[in-house]
């Protein structure tokens, strides 16, 4: 039996009047992967912003290996959760290598050369060994986001979070995202993945959990939600993205 | 006769205005106040930087009082004429001890003010890296201190530099300012030589001294927003 490495208990968060997480409770255990499907407002991206503390949740408990975060806690273990962001949100005034290379020296203490070595390493798994040297804005969409999974994983986090991470991309560039995130799947690391395409989930996740209006309504694996739903809110979503 | 009376004008115009002989005579004069100048603005151009970096960063991440003060600051030393503040710190100051050379107040009074400039257009160079930049950087786990130096200021300087160019210009040319506190500036200099020579021409000579400086710097912000226009960010 895996244990949970995120625990999310009856997670509030509101933004002014409007309620954006009305108490979720979500377990990920170790090496499983999550796709977190929903309508836009459904407060998914919501969800997974408060594991990592871009949002603080204004109730519940979030407790990641093991360590309660947020209400003014300083702990190390956000370090242990990486993040793929839907506008990429590489650091423009540093090369690709940079890029990839800076948390591991801020914050792991590595020298650049190792560093770099293994940001080398990393760009070459994700297919952009040639690229090291140039800048974000010299890529293309599909590339600068394989980038910001390179970035992530020089961090060798416990758990990655994609907040939409192919929405912002060109339709010809979503395949070779989904494809790099594919094979990071086998690799047994934990993933979050909030996004629209029902191709990876139904492939890729181990579970899928559906939201509506800020609540989990409906979770389960892949074959469950697509082919057996029973809230009648995941059938017309399904309905309204699998109709064309 | 009409042609006889301007041709007098006009020879009493060079001889009055442009008087090649009170011109090589005072000009090393007028060259030691340059100097004086270019260290006065140097150092308050510098000072300010500083000042305002931190003042914007007080502003913007400090908690309720510090932030308090700095906005504060920032609000009363542009609202207060450099030449109202450089008379009190010369001449009231010295009623509560603290006595300043005249380089000393006029450094104080011109850093003080763009500090204060330098403080807002630092805060909207910062406001405008996108807040993405500071999530990213956030979500790898950098410290505070490391977000700012690596992800936000490098971005917020680039976007600063035609603004932080033009507060300079500005400094540079208050410090004719500094010669009513008989600072010996490039303006003192010209009106004391002026007064010696019995003729305006230093003056005139420091007016063109001031925009062989300045005008090269007021070209450069034109092409520094020209590059950023062409960036497209």
């Amino acid at each position: 039996m895996m244990r949970p490495i995120i625990e999310m208990k009856n997670v509030v968060k509101s933004f002014g009047h409007f309620k954006a997480l009305h108490g979720v409770d979500l377990q990920v255990k170790e090496g499983e992967i999550v796709v977190v499907i929903g309508p836009s407002g459904s407060g998914k991206s919501t969800l997974i912003r408060c594991i990592n503390q871009l949002e603080e949740h204004n109730g519940g408990e979030i407790i990641v290996d093991g360590a309660e975060v947020g209400h003014g806690r300083k702990s190390t273990v956000l370090t242990e959760v990486g993040m793929v962001f839907q506008s990429f949100n590489l650091f423009p005034h540093m090369s690709v290598l940079r890029n990839v290379a800076l948390g591991p020296v801020r914050v792991r203490g590595l020298s650049w050369a190792e560093a770099e070595e293994r940001a080398q390493r990393l760009l070459t798994r994700v297919g952009l060994a040639d690229q090291a040297a140039k800048y974000p804005a010299q890529l293309s969409g599909g590339q600068q986001q394989r980038v910001g999974i390179a970035r992530a994983l020089a961090m060798e986090p416990k758990v990655l979070l994609f907040d939409e991470p192919t929405s912002a991309l060109d339709p010809e560039m979503v395949g070779e995202v989904l494809d790099v995130m594919q094979q990071l799947a086998k690799t047994g690391v934990t993933m979050v993945v909030v996004t629209h395409e029902m191709g990876f989930a139904r492939k890729v996740a181990d579970r899928v959990v559906f939201m509506d209006g800020g609540r989990i309504v409906e979770e389960g694996p892949p074959d469950e939600i697509f082919n057996t739903p029973r809230d009648p809110r995941l059938r017309s979503f399904l309905q309204a993205v699998l109709s064309h | 006769m009409a042609t006889n009376v301007e041709a007098l004008s006009i020879m009493s115009i060079f001889d009055t205005f442009l008087n090649w002989k009170v011109f090589v005579q005072t000009l090393p004069l007028l060259l030691s106040g340059l100097t004086t100048t270019l260290t006065l603005g140097v150092t308050a151009i510098i000072l300010g930087f500083i000042g305002g970096l931190v003042l914007a960063l007080l502003r913007l991440y400090a908690s309720s009082p510090l932030r308090q003060i700095a906005v504060a600051y920032i609000d009363i030393f542009r609202s207060i004429p450099i030449l109202v503040l450089l008379v009190v710190i010369y001449y009231a100051l010295p009623f509560v001890g603290l006595r300043l050379s005249s380089f000393g107040a006029a450094a104080s009074a011109l850093s003080l003010v763009s500090a204060a400039y330098s403080a807002e257009i630092f805060r909207a160079g910062i406001e405008a890296v996108p807040k993405g930049q500071f999530e990213a950087a956030r979500a790898l786990g950098l410290s505070p201190w490391r977000l700012m130096s690596d992800v936000v200021l490098p971005q917020a300087l680039r976007i600063v530099i035609p603004p932080i160019t033009s507060n300079s210009i500005n400094v540079m040319k208050d410090t004719a300012l500094a010669s009513v506190v008989a600072m010996p500036d490039l303006l003192k200099q010209a009106t004391q030589a002026q007064a010696l020579a019995a003729n305006p021409t230093p003056l005139i000579s420091a007016a063109v001294i001031y925009i062989l400086i300045l005008m090269p710097l007021v070209r450069l912000v034109g092409v520094f927003e020209k590059r950023l226009a062409v960036r497209g960010r």
